[in-house]
């Protein structure tokens, strides 16, 4: 038992609940919710170095044991995604203070934001499927919010599509848990792990396992089920784009790393076969609708596609090493989607418009972003000693041991088109001759949050002597899931 | 009983996925809610029908009522019926500002 798990949801609920009353003051509002989310940062930071010191930390909420009660768990893959998104989520905070317009922020932003972040780390931390799908829906919720926050033209038309298909997404979970429920009697994960080995019709269970990856994949924008993403994301201001780009999605494919590596490992034929493949799809694809665009936006939000690609790959190949790759890659991922979203904003700030035609010639009036530009670019595409180059280098390494060749060669060729596509941007909106316009001023906290993420970015890549050996023991973790069993059903 | 449940289900969905794949949005809409309904029905089958038994357990009692697909049905409920409801106010702020409600005029491509 332990009441430190529940304080990462609880915390940013509790602030955001209370921000509905003065709205207005806008200073007060924009004050505390940063020390919401530098108190639970802390607690992240506490809660991650308990876990790996004594092991997982468990909630039984309502004092009821495992199997009948839900129970919260912060085990190393959460409590590691939860300092993420906390860390996400305290750049984003001062990054929304200096970009959004007044009559977002006091439109109920900051709650809107702080209720997603406390969906997100309920998602991350949950221990139970429907808790997992009640959870979704906090998020989501609040992400609808967010989305259609300011109401034009172009958001109302996206949101209308995004919510329609979370809706079903969402309608699609429940029947799957339904069904999950009449074949196995439970819906706790680490007892659905203990008895889908018991169960006898197997075929039942894999086409249950085929709907809920459905349901991730639709949430996760993979290949065929990714054509909503792009234009939906780059609806909302820049600092809410971000926010979705790193976190939703991720917690997508948490949801599929966390299923699959638990519950539905009987038949890794049938299921993580069928993974490699659509990975190479979203890879292709992805990569394709990056270099089909001038707008800087769009280009940014089809570049989580690909990404989302590499991180299917490592779970489909389920290896030790390559699911190590893919939480390098998952984290790596989250931060430098945010920074890059941060960094796309500003350009767009200073341009005036979205269309990469128009720009030009930013090195001389902004060199910072120009240069944090470059290093984000180097960053995303994976070249050494940056995160992305670790992450990428463990997954294509175990795909090729694995004897995935096919879609290990995509994923390096799609390595390079990645590069393209980003140093597009730099190229046309940073070299050439200089256009004309004003010169607009940049606030601090424009520049310091992605500076911030980027830091932390480089640090994962030139410190993976230092933090590789905790990420190979989280996918130590995972690739033996009897650990997890015995730590929530130990009470029985 | 549970056959029959099914049945009811599974054209709840039918019909739903008709809707959805309209091109009005209000008919969308009501897709979504038979859907759910649908979904719901399930939650509630999937738990066996049980009759004339409290959802408690204690000794000596042999029929009972499964009370996790009830918990879970309610929760689901509680949830389609705010998504819907938030669903209705922005069809009506999306028809307001785009001035229409078909979607295939909602594309929002480039050159338009």
């Amino acid at each position: 038992m332990s009441n430190l798990v529940i304080l990462p949801i609880l915390i940013p609920l509790f602030f955001g609940a209370l921000f509905i009353f003065f709205h207005n003051k806008l200073a007060v509002v924009r004050l505390m919710s940063m020390i919401a989310l530098a108190l639970s940062t802390a607690v992240a930071v506490f809660m991650i170095y308990e876990v790996f010191s004594r092991g997982s930390l468990i909630l039984e909420t309502g004092g009821w044991k495992a199997p009948y009660g839900i129970i919260l768990i912060a085990d190393k893959l959460s409590s590691l995604l939860i300092l993420t998104t906390n860390i996400i989520a305290l750049a984003a905070c001062w990054y929304a203070g200096a970009t959004l317009d007044e009559a977002r922020e006091k439109h109920y932003f900051y709650t809107l934001f702080l209720i997603l972040i406390a969906g997100v780390s309920g998602a991350f931390l949950t221990g139970d499927l429907f808790n997992l799908f009640v959870f979704f829906e906090v998020l989501l919720m609040a992400s609808y919010g967010l989305i259609v926050l300011g109401a034009t033209k172009v958001q109302l038309r996206e949101s209308i599509k995004y919510v329609l298909l979370n809706l079903f997404s969402s309608m699609l979970f429940v029947t799957t848990v339904a069904f999950l429920y009449s074949v196995t009697g439970t819906v706790n994960m680490a007892q659905l792990a203990e008895r889908v080995g018991a169960v006898e019709q197997k075929g039942v269970l894999t086409t249950i396992a085929i709907l809920l990856f459905v349901v991730f994949a639709t949430k996760g924008a993979l290949f065929p089920l990714y054509f909503w993403l792009p234009k939906s994301y780059t609806a909302p201001p820049p600092v809410i784009s971000a926010l979705f780009g790193a976190l939703l999605t991720k917690v997508g494919i948490y949801s599929i790393l966390r299923v699959f590596s638990l519950i539905f490992v009987y038949k890794l034929e049938t299921t993580h076969t069928f993974f490699v493949i659509l990975a190479g799809f979203t890879l292709v694809f992805g990569v394709i609708g990056a270099l089909s665009t001038h707008n800087v936006k769009l280009i940014i939000a089809y570049n989580i596609i690909p990404a989302i690609g590499f991180m299917i790959l490592g779970i489909g190949t389920f290896s030790a090493e390559s699911l190590a790759g893919t939480i390098y890659y998952l984290v790596h991922d989250m931060i430098i989607k945010a920074a890059l979203f941060f960094l796309a904003g500003i350009l767009v700030y200073v341009a005036g418009t979205s269309d990469l035609r128009q720009m030009g010639g930013y090195i001389k009036k902004y060199p910072l972003v120009g240069w944090m530009f470059f290093i984000a670019a180097l960053v995303l595409a994976g070249i050494p000693p940056f995160s992305g180059f670790i992450g990428k280098l463990l997954l294509l390494k175990s795909a090729f041991e694995e004897q995935h060749y096919m879609v290990a060669a995509i994923g390096l060729g799609c390595s390079l088109l990645i590069l393209l596509s980003i140093m597009r941007i730099f190229i046309m909106a940073f070299w050439g001759e200089q256009k004309e316009g004003k010169e607009m001023r940049l606030k601090p906290g424009m520049v310091i949050p992605p500076l911030a993420l980027l830091g932390i970015s480089v640090f994962l890549g030139i410190g993976a002597e230092w933090v590789y050996p905790h990420i190979q023991s989280i996918a130590d973790g995972l690739a033996d899931p009897s650990q997890y069993i015995n730590e929530v059903l130990k009470a029985r | 009983m549970e056959i029959l449940m099914c049945i009811l289900g599974g054209s709840l969905f039918a019909a739903g996925i008709y809707l959805l794949l309209q091109r009005q949005l209000l008919r969308i809409i009501l897709g979504t809610a038979l859907v759910s309904h649908g979904a719901h029905l399930l939650i509630l089958t999937m738990g066996k029908l049980n009759r004339g038994a409290p959802p408690v357990l204690s000794e000596g009692i042999e029929q009972y009522t499964d009370p996790l697909p009830q918990a879970l049905i309610l929760t689901s409920i509680v949830i389609s019926f705010g998504v819907t409801s938030f669903l209705l106010v922005l069809a009506y702020r999306a028809y307001q500002k785009n001035k229409t409600d078909m979607m295939d005029q909602m594309r929002g491509t480039e050159d338009e």
